[in-house]
């Protein structure tokens, strides 16, 4: 396999990508995570994690992340109605991996508007809640670099993922009946470029690179939107999910709720956690007990035969005599 | 366009896109930038994460450009001139004035001849009747030498200074707010951050588009601008500048190459009926300098002209033919604009109309007139890539397009046409950047580059006259026409012609020995271009886009060498590859930059040296000559002499449709200056019937009525609505997405309704006025769905300069209602 | 009429050499075989997505979208042919003071000491505890398995509600496993009940055996076989 260099410093989204030809870099050998399997081996190396920084106050809402999204995955979203926003189509699809969300939320403090506009999409949490529900091995892997990827050949369509997930992203296809989210345009990095919405956006608001510039980068943002009087400016990197790599730089990152209902401390939730953790292993242990239990039982204890006696205490019963006793 | 001339010396975008990235200061006003360029917008982001520069958005609405601002402050639509000069007058109270600049690159202290008065919203030379001034009393005291007398102390009460400091004395904060709206103490707040930018060392960048030019003084608009800019001496700096946004990305090209009526290629002016000749063409075309020492680049003007001519009809323009002058048109009326030419459609004067790349029916004001006009026609030619609604003006779409089909006789002839993405040639960006590129996919079906189909009419027509003669065959059998396959012209070989070449070879005037351009070469640039027919160039200001150097347009060294975004390798910029025009500017009497940092230029004592192209001719003393080499003055005017029609100085005109009457003087309607066609008075509302202000506007997602053709464009936003505040929602009964008619005096259209905390009702002299915002990229064709665009409403009246319609101002009345029927 | 808590229609004793008791009629075993195959179904479908070590079963289906599809279709077949066992066998389960004291001896049957149990009528209280659990965890599986029914239903309620009815399918459908376990393996200990679900009848041993107070009343009012002779 040809190794890539911009898998492990990955700046492409900035840069003009790579016109040398790579081949496709991002394989089994750099599987961390593989939905329900249970023996993965390891890694045959170690990729430098990656991010994707969106720096919502320096995003415009213009929507060519969701243009390009559209053009490089190829996707049809239908042309629907307008219903009172602009934000179209009005949920994330299994065509729409991603979403401009406006919010319009008047400062209490200042009592000034602002138009708080948030690119929804997966977060490719380091701890992927889609993942852990997952009941299909392989529909859902996790790479080195931390992006989190759907594979669509092994994906059974039920729709566990969309209950894993803190962030409601993923999006069963009505179609082909696969689940669809961001792929962190896991084929454009397995080739040295940068996920399709980085590059599109025009401000920069997306930025792409390892998650230890990123969060450098955003340490720059936070700094300025402070001298601008955000005194609550700061990163979303959750560690419930054990942090993202898809991170926000956030004006009040004191209160992620209002960015359309980010999740304030997403986790994954307790109950996909008590149904794919102690529900899951001590359920087949139960199972698996009662099933042994009765075999033993089977084998070993006397089979419960009718006998002589009650053979013929029914005769008698039935010729009119009063059965006798036991004998 | 028609402001920064007459205030600068040249029609365009001062800066580049790139150098937005210097600024210390971003105001956004009359444009929603983030929203209509939101590409160029990037460097506003720039200038804010590098730099720490702050960003004023002033607008109707919280647009989204707003959403990322420091300061927003709400505005009513068409009282941004109101806005501006109370700024001005904040200057000049709190001495917020880069004097030195002021002084010395403005016309603040030339003196204004007697005569020239100012009252209560009028100049001198008023005629009612006619909407016109005579503007012969707008213009300076000649003083003996023959040039324009000056009091450098500005003392003299009749200084453009003092004239000006008089004149904005109304517009005080308070005054301000009575008109706009905007609160008083917000006015303050971004007064004070704009009169910040008076030190040399800060530089504001004005970024505007068509939310000031559609305004019936629109021009003035800009003007008002360009002055506080020259007051705080942002012009000719990095960071700085008047940046015009053009709505299109070849529209800049448009206006350079002369497709507006009253313009030839370079800003070279048709000759009215009133010009017979050349002579008298011109002798008002002199530009003899009004100061000692200046440069008055337009006293070239022939060279330019001849050049052109050479261009057009090569050996047919001789010495002998003034050049063939008789070839050209000559203009019966001040212009044939968009509002004239179909108001003669409508009178049944225009019987044939040739449509290329424009979509009038949706694109021009009122459009009952123009599905009128149109029906009006014998025959109607479409060239475009798209379906456009305008070629389909007969067809009945219910409510839609609500026509009687058999009723319209006009012959539609679709001719499509290549897309840009399927053909080469340049762009002219707002920055001026001739941009070269290439085809990225070829055409489908039947669709034809445009030189191919120009080429066959042309051809055609030729071979008709030289068959049949006609009245006067001579411009059509003359024209030159020497391209290498005569069906199609190349677009490099109309860039060559554009850029010019030597028809004999040129010698330098003061060695005759010495050759500078050989016979068939091409020019260097416009500094080669004679008067006496021996150089030929279609278009002066694109001299040197194609030189021997080969196709400079095609450049693509993106290396920032000097670090300050100047990309002077990238591509090719008009004039001579010049990044920031004025730039002499940018430095102080003595020839040091204002701001070291930003260094564009300096005189290095024997001339000027830096990393742009100077703007000045490179030898000239900075003590001597003025950095507005375009300007007879020399300098930048704050008074604009007679070359804007509604006065020298800007005044707060209300729209032709306003919710309140002019607080300046309320029997002013309108622009006072402003063409009116009889037949349009009648159809102007008043506030009593049609309570409610309305603006239209672009929205990100799409681009006019062409990428609602895009399956992609048409999902990210599908539907046509009206944007209204809570508080009118709730006046009105009407709900968030439901469906609202939406009428003026001159149509009616029905919209989804976006109610929106983004607009607020402003209090306007006492009055509550409601904004509805309406979008302008839907139709009947294309992908989306289908819908109505604001020219349903709009009143059919432009500026008074340009005639640019006034889109962003006008009347509509609002409802709820049930949904449109289709067909 | 004989009553129904002890006896149920078509019951009877069919003389003959040797003598046997009719106990489940043709529709009656019919049904309850669907039942039983839909129920085998499920829990093959339904551990092939509980979990990944079983996830191979997925391919008795024809891979995981199918599984995935067909599962809660199993399910509705399921639901309706219990629904109809139910109907049939509800009353012959009701719930009796002596079913507890047929529980208190729990201990002498799993002994194989079940002379000492009390006499039992048509179904023992085992028996009908696997018929109450079965009927209760099918309505709840049937409930929860329509919440996260992804394809049809999954507009209906919200993520979260899914969440819990997933849980709640998952451990719902591990009781009804442990009760199918109880069921089949009782059915397989006590010999000769196979022989009543497959062929109808038992022998009069069995009968005694097992369901003395059943057979004393059929023996007491032999109504049940006219039932009988009617069906064939």
């Amino acid at each position: 396999m040809l190794d890539n260099p911009y898998l492990h410093n990955p700046d492409a989204a900035a840069k003009n990508p790579p016109t040398e030809g790579f081949v496709e870099n991002l394989g089994l050998g750099d599987l961390v995570r593989r939905s329900a399997t249970a023996e993965l081996p390891p890694p045959t190396r170690q990729l430098t994690p990656v991010a994707k920084l969106i720096d919502v106050s320096k995003c415009i809402g213009c929507k060519a992340c969701q243009s390009a999204c559209i053009e490089w995955n190829d996707t049809t979203p239908a042309i629907e109605e307008n219903v009172g926003t602009y934000m179209n189509p009005h949920d994330l699809t299994p065509e729409m991996f991603t979403l401009m969300r406006f919010a319009e939320w008047v400062n209490p403090e200042t009592e000034n508007l602002e138009w708080l506009i948030r690119k929804d999409g997966c977060m490719h949490c380091a701890d992927p809640g889609c993942l852990k529900a997952c009941p299909a091995p392989g529909a859902i892997v996790q790479y080195s670099n931390g992006i989190v990827d759907f594979i669509h050949e092994n994906c059974i369509g039920c729709g566990y993922c969309i209950k894993g997930c803190p962030f409601n992203i993923p999006r069963i296809s009505r179609v082909d009946h696969h689940a669809y989210k961001c792929t962190l345009c896991s084929d454009r990095v397995a080739v040295g470029q940068g996920p399709a919405c980085a590059k599109a956006c025009p401000t920069q608001a997306i930025v792409f690179g390892t998650k230890d510039d990123m969060k450098k980068h955003a340490e720059g943002r936070i700094a300025d939107l402070k001298s601008r009087g955000f005194e609550n400016a700061g990163l979303y990197d959750p560690e419930g999910v054990g942090g993202t790599h898809v991170m926000y730089v956030l004006h009040h990152a004191d209160k992620p709720h209002i960015y359309s209902d980010l999740p304030d401390n997403p986790r994954i939730p307790a109950i996909v956690v008590a149904w794919k953790g102690v529900t899951k292993s001590a359920g087949l242990a139960v199972m698996g007990l009662a099933a042994a239990g009765a075999v033993l039982h089977g084998l070993f204890a006397r089979a419960n035969r009718v006998s002589a006696e009650d053979r013929e205490n029914a005769q008698q019963l039935l010729d009119g005599n009063k059965p006798g006793g036991h004998a | 366009m028609s402001s920064l001339g007459p205030t600068f010396g040249r029609g365009a975008m001062t800066n580049s896109w790139t150098d937005i990235r210097n600024t210390d200061l971003a105001i956004v006003m009359g444009g929603n930038s983030a929203e209509a360029h939101p590409c160029g917008f990037k460097w506003v982001t720039e200038a804010k994460a590098n730099r720490g520069a702050r960003l004023i958005v002033v607008d109707p609405r919280y647009t989204r450009t707003a959403s990322v601002s420091d300061l927003y402050m709400p505005i009513r639509q068409g009282t941004d001139i109101a806005f501006l000069l109370g700024v001005i007058h904040y200057c000049i109270e709190n001495d917020k004035v880069q004097w030195e600049y002021a002084k010395n690159f403005t016309n603040a202290a030339l003196i204004v001849k007697d005569g020239f008065d100012y009252h209560d919203g009028l100049f001198t030379g008023y005629d009612e009747k006619k909407r016109q001034y005579d503007r012969s009393s707008w213009d300076y005291e000649i003083g003996p030498d023959g040039f324009a007398v000056v009091d450098m102390t500005l003392q003299h009460p009749r200084c453009v200074w003092n004239l000006l400091k008089q004149h904005v004395s109304l517009y005080t904060p308070e005054f301000v707010e009575r008109i706009c709206g905007t609160p008083k103490e917000k006015f303050l707040t971004a007064a004070k951050m704009i009169a910040e930018t008076s030190s040399p060392a800060k530089a504001m960048t004005s970024m505007y588009a068509l939310g000031w030019t559609q305004h019936s003084h629109g021009s003035q608009n800009i003007r008002t601008m360009a002055m506080l800019q020259l007051i705080l001496g942002n012009i000719g700096v990095r960071g700085g500048g008047m940046n015009a946004l053009r709505g299109h990305s070849n529209i800049q090209g448009l206006t350079d190459l002369g497709l507006l009526s009253e313009y030839m290629p370079g800003y070279l002016n048709m000759p009215q009926e009133k010009e017979p000749d050349l002579k008298t063409y011109l002798s008002t075309r002199q530009y003899k300098p009004l100061r000692p020492n200046q440069t008055s680049y337009w006293q070239n003007y022939t060279k330019f002209f001849v050049s052109m001519q050479k261009a057009i009809f090569g050996a047919a323009a001789t010495a002998g033919n003034d050049w063939a002058y008789d070839y050209i048109p000559k203009l019966d009326r001040p212009s044939y604009d968009v509002l004239q030419t179909y108001e003669l459609m409508h009178q049944g004067k225009i019987t044939g109309y040739f449509c290329q790349g424009f979509n009038p029916l949706l694109a021009f004001p009122n459009r009952a007139k123009i599905t009128q006009s149109l029906s009006n026609l014998k025959w109607l030619v479409t060239m475009d890539p798209l379906d456009t609604e305008t070629a389909r003006f007969w067809e009945n779409h219910g409510d839609y397009n609500d026509v009687d089909t058999a009723s319209i006789k006009t012959e539609v002839i679709q001719l499509p046409t290549t897309c840009f993405a399927e053909e080469e040639g340049s762009l002219t960006n707002s920055g001026r950047w001739l941009q070269w590129h290439w085809p990225a996919g070829t055409p489908p079906g039947e669709a034809r580059h445009d030189n191919w189909i120009m080429g066959q009419i042309f051809l055609r027509l030729r071979a008709l006259y030289r068959k049949e003669g006609g009245a006067f065959p001579d411009p059509i059998l003359n024209l030159t026409w020497d391209y290498e396959d005569e069906n199609e012209p190349k677009p490099a070989e109309l860039a060559r012609e554009y850029s010019g070449r030597a028809l004999t070879t040129l010698n330098d005037p003061t060695d005759t020995k010495k050759v500078i351009v050989e016979a068939g070469k091409q020019l260097l640039n416009f500094s080669q271009l004679r008067d006496d027919g021996s150089t030929a160039c279609g278009c002066w200001i694109y001299s040197g886009a194609f030189n021997e150097a080969g196709n400079n347009m095609a450049r693509r060294d993106n290396a920032d060498k000097d670090g300050l975004g100047t990309y002077a390798g990238w591509t090719w910029s008009w004039p001579i590859n010049r990044r920031i025009i004025y730039n002499r500017a940018s430095c102080d009497l003595q020839g040091k930059p204002w701001d070291p940092s930003r260094k564009i230029l300096e005189w290095n004592g024997a001339k000027w040296v830096g990393g742009d192209v100077p703007d000045i001719a490179p030898t000239a003393k900075p003590e001597d000559v003025g950095p507005f080499i375009m300007n007879a003055e020399g300098s930048a005017r704050l008074f604009a002499r007679g070359l804007m029609k509604e006065g020298p100085f800007p005044v707060h005109y209300e729209p032709f449709e306003s919710p309140i009457a002019n607080p300046v003087n309320p029997k002013i309607r309108g622009n006072p200056a402003a063409r009116v066609f009889a037949g349009d008075l009648k159809q102007f509302a008043t506030s009593e019937e049609f309570p409610y202000a309305a603006t239209s506007y672009r929205l990100t997602e799409h681009f006019h009525y062409w990428t609602k053709h895009n399956r992609v464009n048409a999902a990210l936003q599908p539907e046509f609505f009206v944007e209204i505040s809570e508080e009118l929602a709730r006046e009105k009964g009407i709900e968030l997405g439901g469906w609202v008619r939406v009428w003026s005096k001159r149509g009616s259209v029905k919209a989804k309704a976006v109610v929106t905390k983004r607009i607020k009702p402003l209090i306007c002299d006492g009055k509550t006025v409601h904004i509805v915002g309406i979008p302008l990229h839907w139709g009947f064709t294309g992908a989306a769905r289908k819908g109505f665009g604001p020219n349903s409403l709009t009143p059919f009246v432009g500026d008074a300069n340009i005639q640019t319609p006034e889109y962003k101002a006008f009347l509509v009345n609002i409802e709820p209602t049930s949904p449109p029927v289709g067909v | 009429m004989s009553d129904p808590t002890l006896v149920e229609a078509g019951d009877a004793v069919r003389p003959g050499n040797p003598p046997m008791v009719e106990r489940y009629r043709l529709g009656a075993r019919v049904n309850h075989w669907t039942t039983a195959i839909a129920m085998v179904l499920l829990v093959l479908s339904g551990l092939a997505m509980f979990h990944p070590s079983l996830f191979f079963l997925s391919d008795i289906f024809g891979g995981g979208q199918n599984t995935r599809i067909l599962h809660p279709w199993f399910g509705i077949v399921l639901f309706v042919s219990f629904l109809v066992l139910f109907v049939q066998f509800w009353r012959a389960n009701i719930w009796n003071r002596s079913d507890m004291s047929w529980i208190a001896h729990i201990g002498d049957l799993v002994g194989g000491h079940e002379e000492r149990m009390p006499e039992v009528a048509k179904y023992n209280a085992g028996q009908k505890f696997v018929f109450w659990a079965m009927a209760l965890l099918i309505l709840a599986l049937l409930s929860s398995g329509i919440i996260i029914w992804d394809e049809y239903f999954s507009n209906l309620t919200t993520i979260e509600t899914q969440r819990i009815a997933l849980l709640a399918h998952s451990i719902l459908a591990i009781l009804a496993i442990c009760v199918l376990i109880l069921h089949v393996y009782a059915g397989i200990w006590v010999r000769g009940s196979f022989d009543a679900m497959i062929k109808g009848s038992v022998t009069v041993g069995w009968a005694w055996r097992h369901h003395r107070k059943w057979f004393r009343q059929l023996v007491a009012e032999p109504t049940g076989g006219k039932a009988r002779s009617r069906e064939k």
